[in-house]
């Protein structure tokens, strides 16, 4: 595999996202959208706004955290008492019940990965703003990462609702959802949009430019 | 040869005619840039029907029934959902109805929509856009999260009552790995040039 030294931004040409045709990046004005001559697909040489977009869709994600973990996941109520519990809580129950191993992968996905997340992508970002040009491989595979593992965050909601459809006992035993679930979800979902939205290209960028 | 850029890092590369099941890597940031599949067209469609018969069965059997006592709890991917709407958790409802059900189904009918086609040489109305779809819906589509989630609800519930797994369990974990087999069979620079070069 032979490469040319220069990226396609350097050569005047743009790559689709979509369909990864190469073609020559057309002059448009404002009000104008270059298309890709293979698929119609909207050609940017970068994806537009990124740095904005996956710091608001970080920051409304961070928001969304705090609710996620402090209110109650789910409500059980059994012979008349109730029993809220977060996720954390969740968490203990199973250590102390001897289940670590599912203790283990709740913790991971539900409080460890998003705010591994958050960490990962605000550095990526302030990485790409203060130009930093110091192991740009190994940021985009922090990206790459990033992006892949986000959405296993969301296997403790389907826990949720699995246990709220099943355990229907009437007085015997109750489980509902908390409010937590919800906020959750939407944490969930909008940093797997802000890990999308970020453009690895950037980082690379800043490095040619301090090439040239 | 011809050239491409890489996704992640922009490097334009000159690709060689390349052996089966070989993959591209790009020589600057390391991210695999395509792989060269082996007769893509019959083996996506072979896995995407298998996946559907599948799918059918995950979906409307029960994957768990819970007893305590004389009493009998099941509950299954829609009649759970249903339950949700009915209890008015609407939201979660919603997200579970398009992660768990509605996604991977337009995903299925997706891939034979494009394959069903190339496999037969007919063009088809939307076959772009369609095909584009597919791609961007591909992390949205999270049964194999779900079934993660059922075995811990599982482990969760064996410790209050008996729980017995259902049909549904085993469907659930053989259309993970067939819905994966059918999206790797699937070569995108190949569907994306026999779709360019139609229209």
């Amino acid at each position: 595999m032979k490469a040319g030294f220069a990226s396609a931004r350097q050569l005047g040409l743009v790559s689709c996202h979509d369909c990864h045709l190469l073609s020559r990046m057309p002059n448009v004005t404002a009000h104008q959208a270059a298309c890709c001559p293979r698929c119609g697909g909207e050609l940017h040489q970068r994806k537009p706004n990124s740095i904005m977009r996956t710091w608001a869709l970080v920051i409304t994600g961070m928001v969304f955290y705090i609710p996620a973990n402090l209110l109650p996941m789910t409500i059980t109520s059994a012979l008349g008492s109730t029993q809220a519990d977060t996720i954390m809580s969740g968490v203990i129950y199973f250590i102390h019940s001897g289940s670590w191993e599912i203790a283990l992968v709740i913790f991971v996905a539900s409080i460890f990965v998003p705010f591994l997340k958050f960490i990962i992508i605000i550095y990526l970002l302030l990485s790409v703003q203060f130009k930093s040009i110091k192991r740009p491989k190994d940021r985009t595979l922090l990206y790459r990462i990033t992006e892949a593992v986000g959405r296993w965050s969301m296997v403790d909601i389907y826990v949720v609702t699995i246990l709220i459809a099943l355990v229907k006992l009437g007085v015997l035993a109750n489980i509902e959802a908390g409010p937590a679930a919800i906020y959750f979800a939407a944490m969930v979902a909008i940093t797997m949009l802000a890990a999308e939205s970020f453009d690895p290209r950037l980082i690379w960028d800043i490095v040619e430019e301090k090439h040239e | 040869m011809h050239q491409i850029a890489c996704h992640e890092c922009d490097l334009i590369h000159n690709v060689p005619p390349m052996p089966a099941r070989a993959a591209a890597v790009c020589v600057r940031c390391g991210a695999v840039l395509f792989r060269v599949k082996v007769d893509s067209v019959n083996r996506t469609i072979a896995w995407t029907i298998s996946g559907l018969i599948l799918y059918v069965v995950a979906i409307t059997f029960p994957f768990l029934a819970m007893k305590s006592g004389s009493i009998v709890q099941e509950t299954g991917l829609l009649s759970g959902i249903r339950q949700l709407f009915e209890q008015g958790i609407i939201p979660l409802a919603i997200l579970v109805l398009l992660t768990c059900v509605v996604i991977p189904l337009i995903q299925m009918l997706g891939l034979l929509y494009i394959f069903i086609p190339l496999k037969l040489n007919l063009r088809v109305k939307l076959a772009i856009p369609v095909f584009r779809m597919f791609q961007h819906v591909k992390p949205w589509s999270m049964m194999e999260i779900y079934m993660l989630g059922i075995l811990i609800a599982m482990v969760k519930l064996g410790k209050m009552a008996t729980i017995v797994p259902g049909l549904a369990v085993v469907a659930f974990g053989l259309l993970i790995f067939v819905l994966n087999f059918a999206i790797t069979a699937v070569d995108s620079h190949m569907v994306w040039e026999r779709l360019g070069g139609e229209s």
